[in-house]
Order: C-alpha cells, then structure tokens, then sequence
C-alpha cells in the first residue's frame, strides 16, 4: 500500500545504492543521503565535516594510514558533538586546567574520545596545520591524553577544541592533572629502581660468576678479595636505593602490626647483607651477595608488573571519569554564555539543550521535555518534565530545550550525595590481606625458630660456622617465589581480562569472587539492555520501515528505536517531507506522498479527524499495555495500520547466564529500581524466582539490601548507574556492566566493557582458577624455602647451591604463572563456550 | 700489579655510565609513553619523503 507511483524520483539512484559507503568512517550511506551528484557520499553530517575539514588541510593522507594501520578495530563515524567549547575560554577553566608553557604561549591537557589507532595519532597531531595558532600537539595514545601547546594570541583554546571534535574526537579537560603529575613521578622512580637494580645484579652475577669458578679451579686470595669487596660494593648500592623499598616496607609493617611479606624479605636481606659485609671484612666465610641482588631484582620485576597493571586500569577509568559534563550554559539576561560548570552558582539559571546532560540540581523554569533520569533512578524511560518540576544533575535532557532555575551545585548536589556514599562504603571495606601476606607472620615466626635451632646445633662445632649456617638460612629461605606468586598470578589474569575488554581495579576483588556467595543482580541496563527498543509489532510489517524514515528527523528514545528496528530492513528510498514534532507526543510528517502519524495511541487519535477507533487498535494499547510495554500507533492516510510495543528488551545472554551462575553455586537475586511488577516480569522471563526479585527500590534502600545481606556472606553487586553505586561500593565485591553511569565505575571494583552480561560468568570462572593458581605457586615456593631450609639446619648448603635453588623457585613459579587458564576464550569443560565463533 | 686492576674498574665504570643513561632517560619521561612513539616515527619519515617528489 505503501510503493506507489510517486516515488519514480527518489528511485533513480538505486542501481549503486547498497554499495554506497560513507568516505570518512566506510560504513553504509543510508539511502535517503546518497547525493549522486556528488563523488563522496557520506553517511552523517559529522563524517561529512570531518573529512571537509581532513581535504581543506591537505591531510587526505589519514586515509591511507588508517588502511593500513587496520587491524579489525571497528571505524566509529564522527560523531562531532557541534558543541561550541566556550567554557574552555573562561577564565574560571583556564587557572583550573591551564598552565604557561613560556614565551607567552599556554599548556592544557585534554583526554579524548575516540583515538584507537595510529592514523588518530597522526591526525591529531596535525592539530597545529588544522588550526591556525597551535604550536604542538603530542597524543599519548594509551592514555587517550593531548597536550596541546597554543599561542592565545593568535587562537582561542575553543576553536582548537571545535576543530578537534569536528574530527571526531570530542575532547574534556584531564582533571587532577596534579595527581596524574604524582603518579608520573612514581612510575618513573619505581623504573629507575627497576633499571638500578638489575644492572646491580646483573655485575654482581658476573663477580660471583668468578668466584664460584674460583671454588674449583684455584684462585689467589689477592683477587678473591678483590672481587668479593667489588661484589659488596655494587650490592650496597643495589640495597639501599632499590631494595630500600622493602626495608621501609617492613618498618611501616611493624608500625602498622600487620605483617606482610616485606618484614621476612628485609629480614633475609638485611642479615644477609651485614653478614656479608663482617665476612668480606674479616676476608673469610659466605658472602651471598649475588643471591641478594638478584633478589633484589626479581622482588622489583614482580612489583613493577603489578603497579603497571593497576595503572592501566586506572587510566582507563579517568578517561570515562573527564566525559561528565564540564560546562553549563548560563542565561544571563538574552546572552547565554558556557561557563564552567564550577563557576555556575545557585539561584542562576541555566540552559540545558536536547541531547545535554543537565549540570546541576534545579527547578525547571521554562520548557518541557522528557528527562532521562536513568542514572539516578534506573528508570529506563524518559519522564516528562514541565515548569516546576525538579531535575537532578546527571539527567539527561532528551526532547527540548529546557531552562533551569539552579538550586544546587558541585557537591551539594544529589548526585555528589550519593557519590559520598560511594567514598565512604569503598572505605567502610575492610582491605583483604592477600594470601602471602597472611602467610608472612607465621613465616617470620618458623624462620627464626629455624634459625636459633641452627645457631645452637651448630655452636659446639663453632660458633662461627653456626652464625653462618643459620645466615644462610636466613637468606635462602627469604620468600622471594611467595612474594611473585600473588603478583605475578593476579597480573596475568587481570592482563588478560583487560585484553578481552574486561577492567578489574583490584586484585583483592578477583580473590573475593572465587568464593560463591550471593550475586545481586540491577535490571535496567543489567539484565535488559537499558535502552528502548521495538519488542513487539503488531499489524501491517511493511509500515515499520515507514515509520522509521519519519522518526529519522526524531532524537526521541523511541525515534531511534524506530531507527534501530527499521534499519535491518533493506528499506526502500524514502521521501519524508513536512515533518512535525510534538515533544514526547508523537511525529506526523509526508512519507512518499502520503500523510503519516506515528506517537502515542491518545496522539495519533486526535490527529485523525475521522478518526476510526477501530476494536482493533483498543484491543492493540490493551495488549501491549498488559505485557508492561509503552504503546505507539502508526497511521497511515488517516487509518491506524499497526502498533508497536516499547520497552526496554532483555539481553539475549542474560537467560543462560543466570542459570550458568546458579550452577556455579551462586544465590542469584534481583535489586531493581524499577516497579516490583515489571522487575518481576523480567526475572521470571530470565529464570529468577519471584521471592529474590525486589522492585521499587531506592538507592539508599539497595544499599540496605546489600549490607543485610552482607551479614551472611559475601555479596557480589552488578549495577550500572548512580543509583546502584552505594550498593556497589558496600558489597564485596561491584561489577559494573557495560554502558553505565560514570559513577559505578569509581565505586566498582570490576568494569564489564562489553555490552556482554555473560561476562560476568567468566569473571566468576577466572577467579576461581586465578586462585587455584595462586595456591598452587605458594605450595611449590614454600616446598623449596623447606628443602632450602632442611639443608641449612644440616649444614649442607653453599653459596653455590644457594644461587641455584632461588632463582629455580621463582622461574618455577614465573613459568605456572603464565600457564594459567583464566579468561581465555576457550574455556574447558562440559559448558564450554568454545564451540560458538568468536566475536 | 695485573692488569685486572684497571680492567674491573674500567668496566664497572662503562656499566655506570649505561645506568647513568638509562636514568637519565627515565627523568626524561622517554618511558612514559611506549604506544605512540613508534607509531609517530613511521609518519614523519613519510612526511618528509613527499615534497621531494
């Protein structure tokens, strides 16, 4: 009913049409923007203005590179934001972010979006031909972090901010640039003690190396000493600027009395070391020099592995953290100014544009819209809001433009209260003592016991050799294989998460969630995809693709699931003219000649003068209401010709995840925000039983949830928004889905990156296995400290035999290590996964 | 007097000159970012290459 005779014209370029690619981002030019009267076709208006901007320059280059540097990551269309960046000249922004870079040129650091591969890097620093008046522009592509050198005389840090979003990387102030300039330094000194170290090691190795010869050829005292007082002086500088670490270590240990590993590695080194030393000077007896540097050396690789790891992690987070919103537009009489959202102050009123997150708590004053509130209340679909209603920071404006009276801002908002719960739940956690260091004070205990058993066995001998075996003991058994064992374990298996997209903060959290206990599961955006999107259809299937062209010129939740549901048909070019909108109401437009309303089922009625209220289209609201969707009709030539049913639709995975995790012996539950009717729904539809599902439920009141739960056992929370990050924070352990609010990553302890719920059951195998691994290498580091320590007691050690048993346990444990199983693709077992093709 | 005597010094001296190097490079900042250097170096060369056409 639809194909018709007036659509000859827009049919005419439909030979070439479905191979039509975008030539900024290559992915399909949907139909009704192929211009053939061009020779670059482009699939959106950001792409189009990107790569304008990219040929203007001369800087078509960017294209051949990204051929090449093409390694499977997907091309993202530029989706320039069109923001003006004002705020970045105000003086507020600038003593904040900016500082001098000399000859009266300025310095900033932005994070951007959207930098993934090397032809990003070569774009972005060709900032300086872009934009008139920049001077450099360096991208640390890790990071994701542009420092950006500019000459205000000559340009504003706005339009170099413009030109950078109009390329497709949005960019945002790096906040505590102070604290990333403390990690900097860190990072470095721990690298340069890692360098001291091993070049320390490396020659006292080659010394011994000598010495050792020395043992069984014959070697004149002269050079014996010789080299024995060269190895000393090499390794009491490898101890006292590398290996001061763990002195300090174990001094803060002892004052804190909590013992960790540190105290029996210092103990160890520092006997050894004043051993050492008496015997070079008296020019008789062990020294185990080379056993100290090297341990030393090895200790320092296992820490630096770690403290990497973490880093990356942290980085990651930071990037999410700079994309809250960092400018608010103030109406200051008819001038709206962009300022800096720290700069706003209350009783001001501000102005949020469709698509904006609003920046502070407020009254609306003029406007009305329809607001996300998703990140506060887990709603998943969008609230009117009119004059008087109160809107909260982080809500997005979805509709149009609305005008807030501020009543609160920064940290007095509702948001930055919650946020504040977070703090204080991540603090309330006791810190889990990791297995080694558990294993440290018995350690310290058994060690000198062994010792003073040695001294006084070996006393009637000779007090001196006594003194040196028990020395000896001292050192051999120095827990260098139990000090890499947790490391090196957890880092491999947080190396490989991070790989599959999978972030985890801390390597308490994976310990915690080796040990089943009870999940709590949030539903928007958890077990649902947290979105809108067509779920059912009912009437005419050829009018979906219909509706869809109409609701292009929609940014409406529901326009776009339209979109999403109408683009997988291989649509036919359409013609949509006249298009109207009434905010959160519905859209009526010309669709290839033909009058078309799509809205809500009260909009499209009054739109028909004639209207039919057909039993069909009641029995149609009926149905679909029952089923807790949000119904919308679509008429066609002033006939109601199909409905479709909205709601926010489950994760495909979620189903066989839940029964995946009751398997592993998890108590799966539901905490949801939303109405305990529909929370139910989705939990009896995804297999949880009725008496685990909580609905309705505040954030404050999830919390409580959690914490009572806590008194019985450990308590895993997976949540994506604000409103589940106090509970996130409380529980055990925080799993943070894909998607969410920037808030549950901080109070998170593991970020799912993937929109793949069933993650979250190979987060739970891995750690199990992590564990087992850890296990494994402290039972074989601490078989080798006993047979170390047997041969000490009985006198049958030699430096020799020394250096030889303590490099074998740690590579034996080095080699478990990487052999670990945990979050590979394929995993083993009767439920493998392994037979689905790889994503 | 062998001439162990000037060797050994000599070499622990080229080792601390090495060292000396390395920290100078890590004060420096040259290990802070490993992605994006080698990735940089590939374009410049290109760069220069293309006028002398």
């Amino acid at each position: 009913m639809v194909a018709n005779a007036s659509m000859g014209s827009v049919r005419a370029g439909r030979s070439n049409r479905a191979d039509v690619a975008c030539a900024h981002c290559g992915l399909r030019v949907p139909p009704g923007l192929v211009d053939e009267h061009e020779a670059a076709q482009y699939c959106c208006h950001g792409c189009e203005t990107a790569a304008v901007l990219i040929r203007q320059c001369g800087l078509e280059k960017y294209y051949a590179i990204r051929d090449q540097a093409a390694s499977g990551t997907a091309v993202s269309p530029a989706g320039g934001t069109s923001k003006r960046y004002s705020e970045f000249d105000d003086p507020t922004f600038q003593s904040l972010y900016v500082r001098d870079a000399g000859d009266g040129l300025r310095r900033v650091e932005l994070l951007l979006e959207g930098v993934h591969c090397s032809a990003c890097v070569w774009l972005v620093e060709k900032l300086p031909a872009l934009a008139d008046g920049v001077i450099e522009s360096r991208l640390d592509l890790g990071r994701g972090l542009l420092m950006v050198v500019w000459d205000p005389a000559r340009v504003t840090l706005s339009r170099a901010a413009r030109t950078l979003d109009s390329l497709g990387y949005p960019p945002h102030p790096a906040r505590e640039s102070s604290a990333r300039q403390v990690r900097r330094q860190a990072d470095r000194k721990a690298l340069a003690r890692l360098g001291v170290a091993g070049a320390c090691a490396g020659n006292v190795m080659l010394l011994g190396l000598a010495l050792y010869a020395g043992l069984f050829d014959v070697m004149e005292p002269e050079y014996r000493q010789l080299f024995r007082w060269l190895s000393m002086g090499i390794s009491v500088v490898s101890l006292v600027w590398p290996g001061s670490v763990f002195f300090r270590g174990a001094l803060a240990s002892l004052r804190a009395r909590t013992l960790n590993l540190d105290l029996p590695i210092a103990m160890g080194l520092g006997i050894g070391a004043v051993w050492g030393v008496v015997n070079t000077i008296r020019g008789t007896g062990e020294i185990y020099f080379d056993s100290l540097s090297v341990l030393v050396f090895a200790l320092l690789v296992g820490r630096f592995i770690q403290q990497r790891q973490q880093r990356s992690t942290t980085d990651a987070v930071e990037l999410m953290f700079s994309m809250t919103p960092a400018s608010a537009r103030v109406v200051d009489g008819e001038d709206v100014r962009e300022v800096p959202t720290q700069a706003v102050e209350v009783g001001q009123v501000v102005e949020v544009r469709a698509g904006d997150s609003v920046p502070v708590d407020g009254v609306v004053v003029r406007g009305s819209s329809s607001v996300d509130q998703s990140l506060l209340t887990g709603e998943s679909i969008p609230v009117r809001m009119g004059v008087g209603d109160r809107v909260t920071a982080g809500a997005v404006n979805v509709s149009s433009v609305l005008r807030v009276r501020v009543d609160a801002t920064g940290e007095s908002t509702r948001v930055a209260a919650l946020m504040r719960l977070v703090r204080e739940g991540s603090l309330r956690r006791a810190p889990i003592v990791q297995a080694a260091d558990r294993l440290a004070g018995t350690f310290v205990i058994v060690m000198l016991a062994l010792a003073g058993v040695t001294v006084a066995a070996w006393w009637r001998v000779s007090p001196s050799v006594a003194i040196d075996h028990a020395a000896a003991l001292l050192i051999v058994t120095c827990p260098c294989g139990l000090g890499l064992a947790t490391p090196l374990a957890m880092t491999v298996a947080l190396g490989r998460a991070a790989r599959g997209g999978i972030l985890i903060k801390s390597s308490a959290a994976l310990e915690r969630l080796a040990q089943p206990g009870t999940i709590f599961l949030d539903k928007t955006g958890t077990l649902t995809q947290g979105r809108l999107g067509l779920i059912r259809w009912l009437g005419d299937e050829g009018t979906l693709s219909l509706a869809a062209a109409l609701e292009r010129c929609s940014s409406h939740p529901i326009a776009r699931a339209f979109q999403k549901a109408g683009a997988t048909d291989e649509g036919e070019p359409f013609d949509v003219r006249e298009s109207l909108e009434t905010t959160g109401r519905g859209i009526r437009g010309v669709v290839n000649g033909e009058q078309v309303v799509v809205g809500s089922p009260e909009f499209v009625r009054r739109s028909l003068p004639r209207a039919l209220r057909t039993n069909e289209c009641s029995a149609w609201e009926k149905a679909l209401t029952a089923e807790g969707l949000t119904p919308v009709f679509v008429s066609v030539a002033g006939r109601v010709v199909a409905a479709g049913g909205f709601g926010d639709p489950i994760r495909e995975e979620s189903r066989a995840t839940v029964s995946r995790l009751a398997e592993m012996g998890w108590r799966v539950g539901v905490l949801s925000g939303d109405h305990q009717e529909i929370a139910t729904r989705v939990g009896s539809q995804v297999g949880i039983a009725e008496d685990s599902v909580r609905g309705g439920l505040s954030p404050e009141q999830k919390l409580e949830a959690v914490h009572e739960e806590l008194r019985r056992g450990p308590v895993v929370m997976v949540g994506d928004g604000v409103n589940d990050a106090a509970a996130l924070a409380a529980a055990s352990v925080g799993i943070a889905v894909h998607g969410g609010a920037e808030a549950s990553l901080a109070a998170a302890d593991v970020y799912l990156g993937r929109p793949d719920f069933g993650q979250i059951a190979m987060v739970l195998d891995a750690a199990r296995k992590t564990m087992f691994v850890i296990h494994r290498n402290l039972a074989v580091s601490l078989a080798y400290n006993v047979l170390a320590a047997a041969l000490c007691v009985t006198g049958y050690i030699n430096p020799l035999l020394a250096a030889v048993l303590m490099p074998a346990s740690s590579l034996t444990v080095v080699s478990l290590s990487f052999r670990t199983r945990a979050f590979e693709k394929r995993q083993p077992g009767p439920r493998s996964s392994g037979g689905e093709p790889c994503q | 007097m062998s001439v162990i005597y000037i060797v050994l010094p000599l070499a622990i001296l080229l080792a601390g000159g090495f060292v000396l190097g390395f920290l100078w490079a890590v004060r420096r900042g040259q290990f802070d970012d490993l992605r994006t250097p080698p990735v940089r170096a590939l374009f410049d060369d290109d760069e220069e290459r293309k006028p002398q056409q």
